[in-house]
């Protein structure tokens, strides 16, 4: 089920305080263990992670998609986009779905596959044999089978 | 920070990857069978968490790069062709051709994997164009990452992988790459690697010229803000040849939030017209008749039809539009039942958002914000700002061997995809002259480097030995930026503005600004000459003595600091070798407003090399073979 979130004015990627709850029960917070470009920070203070350096956010949507609590939004770059627009997913293992609301209200809903195996089985030969042992050859793990 | 309770940490392995991204994941993947057979160790370094690193870290809408030869639908040859001429014949057919001959099998393994590929009622692959093909691509990094931790775990002991390691540089013995060395971005760790064969795989370079947007919007670059010149800075400092490094990659895409315009173009056959509506790749058609003979060859250049758009706007026809609203009009109009019709408007407003949603969400997030639906209004596109990718349309990377069987003599020097440095090789947006080889194309190449590698460890056994002085030296200077903050910056009321240092991200915009105004960035419309490239050169001599004072903070901030490194050397070799081609020709990715033209003379390789002994730049003019 969607639960629709309020969007607030303050960064390209924020945290909604009363959401976050510092992943308390995990040995790090999801957001910093996924940021690609390293700017979700726990505050130790607080207990409320961060983005440290929003002009250095790609807006790729890793720590809204990872958190566990929905904490994270993204609000558009203020340098070019007019405000009220929101974009906000919901990843499951096999499926995304995003919820899409304009700056006039209007709402639109997708719902895309994103994988066909279960999360954490994938056997890397796929069952492909590699038709040589020959270090030296031209014939690549897997190949010719794979080809 | 107290400096003295840094942890020197040394790891031992056999191959070294360096980076997460496509092509590190596909090394990983490779060398994990082969060096199980021979007993090696394989270790992956990563900057960042692999399942969401490098330029696919958000996901991707479509693989661009599938033949299907094995369906009879292209040819390896073919393929060739298509590239060479898109780079206005500026490639090395051998490393296009190996790619080419090995990606289906790098597809079909990510299919099974867990990738869901689009399929026609057929069963067959949807094809966006003639060589991509579409996907639902959000987790197509997670899946392949995934499938690369597996096989480094196959390996047992043998095989293993660090995150949030930031590599600086390599470690050489003589003329030798054995090794690199790093930090964690974490905790107080400096890391040494000793191997005996190094795979550079750690992407290409973003910010090195100034981004349109310098507010919030300077993060939402085209290519990740993350991938920051690393692999060049590697290759360079050890020594290795480079290639192609005034190619540059300019790519046209959705203006401010730089949405992918491929499935525009190609699935709904989208035209780009100016503000009155004219499509000026028609208009225009004479110009291309100038560059000749690329010009006349399908599918025009992408530099040219940058090119051309450009010349609109110089004519004050902007702004230019992607006119969405009729490609998918006339999508619908085709279908003369009523119910059907609006069954196909659904679907394709439906595909019209995954594929940003898939890759650029930032682009939906702008149409939601602006009110756009694109089935009724068009969307303005622009030419972004430069960047260093060769795994795209541009061709910036090391000077790497071709396989004996295809690489015509001095091409080939013993290992696939080895630099010119003995022991290291280079793969992904690190190997140069080898475009357009795209996600699936940098994985597979970084399975061909990884199983040549190995092969290289196997024929150099020995173990290599790093002297304790040679690690305490390289500790000094990977920890200097923090030493120099911690020695000045109580000095001053404010950490950021100290005559002692710069901070690296002044540092940044300081090598943006240079590289913008002086060799040809977008605020100059991409164009530059021997005059403004010599004083740019000039002015960034300046900025290497003043490397030498960053400061950093913090480790993060530290990290920040050598990325800038990074990207000042990129940009060195960058204005080296623009001044070196005296020509003009990609004239959609920069102008040299002194030599207009194309030349015949220069349908050539223009090369350089970084003397380690020296510190002199050689510049070497290489025949296309």
């Amino acid at each position: 089920m969607f639960v629709w979130i309020t969007n607030q004015e303050i960064m390209p990627s924020f945290v909604i305080t009363e959401k976050c709850d510092g992943c308390k029960a995990q040995d790090r917070t999801a957001c910093q263990y996924i940021c690609p470009n390293d700017l979700m920070v726990l505050d130790t203070t607080s207990n409320k992670a961060y983005n440290r350096a929003v002009d250095m956010c790609w807006e790729c949507y890793s720590c809204v998609k990872i958190c566990p609590t929905q904490a994270i939004e993204i609000r558009g770059y203020a340098d070019f986009m007019p405000l009220g627009g929101v974009v906000q997913p919901l990843r499951s293992t096999d499926s995304i779905m995003w919820a899409v609301r304009f700056r006039n209200k209007m709402v639109k809903r997708f719902k895309f596959p994103i994988r066909t195996t279960p999360e954490g089985s994938i056997e890397p030969d796929a069952g492909f044999s590699t038709g040589t042992d020959d270090l030296k050859s031209t014939v690549l793990r897997t190949e010719p089978d794979s080809l | 920070m107290n400096l003295d309770n840094f942890e020197t940490v040394v790891v031992e392995t056999d191959l070294l990857i360096l980076g997460g991204g496509m092509a590190a994941c596909g090394a990983a993947f490779e060398a994990a069978h082969w060096a199980k057979k021979h007993g090696l160790r394989v270790c992956l370094v990563d900057k960042a968490s692999m399942e969401r690193s490098g330029a696919v870290a958000m996901g991707l809408s479509a693989i661009n790069l599938y033949l299907g030869v094995s369906k009879g639908n292209n040819t390896v040859d073919e393929y060739v062709n298509y590239v060479k001429n898109d780079l206005m014949g500026i490639a090395r057919k051998d490393l296009v051709a190996n790619i080419a001959r090995h990606v289906d099998s790098s597809v079909h393994l990510f299919e099974k994997w867990g990738l869901p590929i689009w399929k026609d009622d057929e069963g067959n692959y949807v094809n966006e164009g003639r060589w991509q093909i579409m996907i639902h691509g959000e987790s197509y990094k997670n899946i392949v990452s995934e499938a690369a931790k597996n096989a480094l775990k196959e390996l047992g002991e043998n095989g293993s992988y660090y995150e949030r390691i930031f590599i600086i540089e390599p470690v050489m013995i003589g003329d030798r790459c054995v090794g690199a060395m790093g930090f964690s971005v974490r905790e107080n760790k400096f890391y040494v690697f000793k191997a005996k064969a190094v795979l550079d795989s750690m992407g290409g370079a973003v910010h090195v010229f100034r981004p349109r947007s310098v507010g919030e919007g300077l993060g939402r670059s085209w290519y990740p803000p993350f991938n920051s010149g690393a692999s060049t800075y590697f290759t360079l400092k050890a020594g290795a040849e480079m290639t192609c490094q005034e190619v540059r990659f300019v790519p046209v895409r959705f203006k401010d939030s730089y949405g992918p315009v491929g499935a525009w173009f190609l699935l709904f056959k989208s035209k780009a017209t100016n503000a009155k509506g004219e499509d000026y790749m028609e208009t225009r058609a004479a110009e291309l008749e100038k560059w000749a003979p690329y010009g006349a060859s399908k599918p025009t250049p992408a530099n040219l039809r940058n090119y051309l758009m450009l010349l609109e706007l110089e004519a004050g026809n902007g702004p230019i539009y992607m006119r969405t609203d009729e490609a998918i009009q006339k999508l619908v109009a085709e279908i003369p039942d009523e119910k059907e019709a609006r069954r196909k408007m659904k679907e394709l407003e439906s595909e019209a958002w995954e594929d940003f949603l898939d890759m650029t969400v930032s682009q939906a997030l702008n149409w939601a914000s602006h009110n756009i639906m694109p089935e009724e209004s068009p969307s303005e596109i622009s030419a972004c700002e430069p960047y260093f990718i060769s795994s795209h349309s541009g061709a910036s990377g090391a000077w790497v061997s071709g396989p004996v069987d295809l690489a015509p003599g001095e091409h080939h020097w013993g290992y696939d995809n080895m630099t010119t440095t003995k022991g290291l090789f280079a793969a992904g947006d690190a190997s140069g002259a080898s475009s357009h080889k795209f996600s699936s194309g940098s994985f597979t190449e970084g399975r061909i480097a990884g199983k040549a590698a190995i092969a290289f460890c196997m024929d150099h056994p020995d173990a290599i030995k790093i002297s304790d002085e040679q690690i305490a030296a390289m500790k000094e200077k990977a920890l200097m930026p923090l030493k120099i903050f911690e020695e000045h910056s109580g000095y001053t009321n404010d950490v950021d503005v100290n005559p002692n240092y710069i901070k690296p991200k002044m540092f940044m915009f300081r090598l943006q600004k240079i590289m913008d105004e002086y060799a040809g960035g977008a605020s100059v419309g991409f164009k530059t000459s021997d005059a403004l490239l010599t004083k740019g050169l000039e002015y960034l001599q300046f900025m290497k003595e003043d490397a030498e004072k960053l400061a950093a903070g913090d480790l993060n901030e530290l990290m920040r600091c050598w990325e800038n490194v990074h990207r000042m050397w990129q940009a060195e070799s960058h204005i080296r070798t623009v001044l070196f081609r005296e020509e003009t020709r990609w004239p959609g990715y920069y102008f040299r407003t002194d030599y207009p033209e194309m030349k015949e003379d220069w349908e050539a390789f223009a090369n350089c090399r970084w003397d380690p002994e020296t510190g002199e730049w050689e510049m070497i003019k290489r025949e296309l073979l």
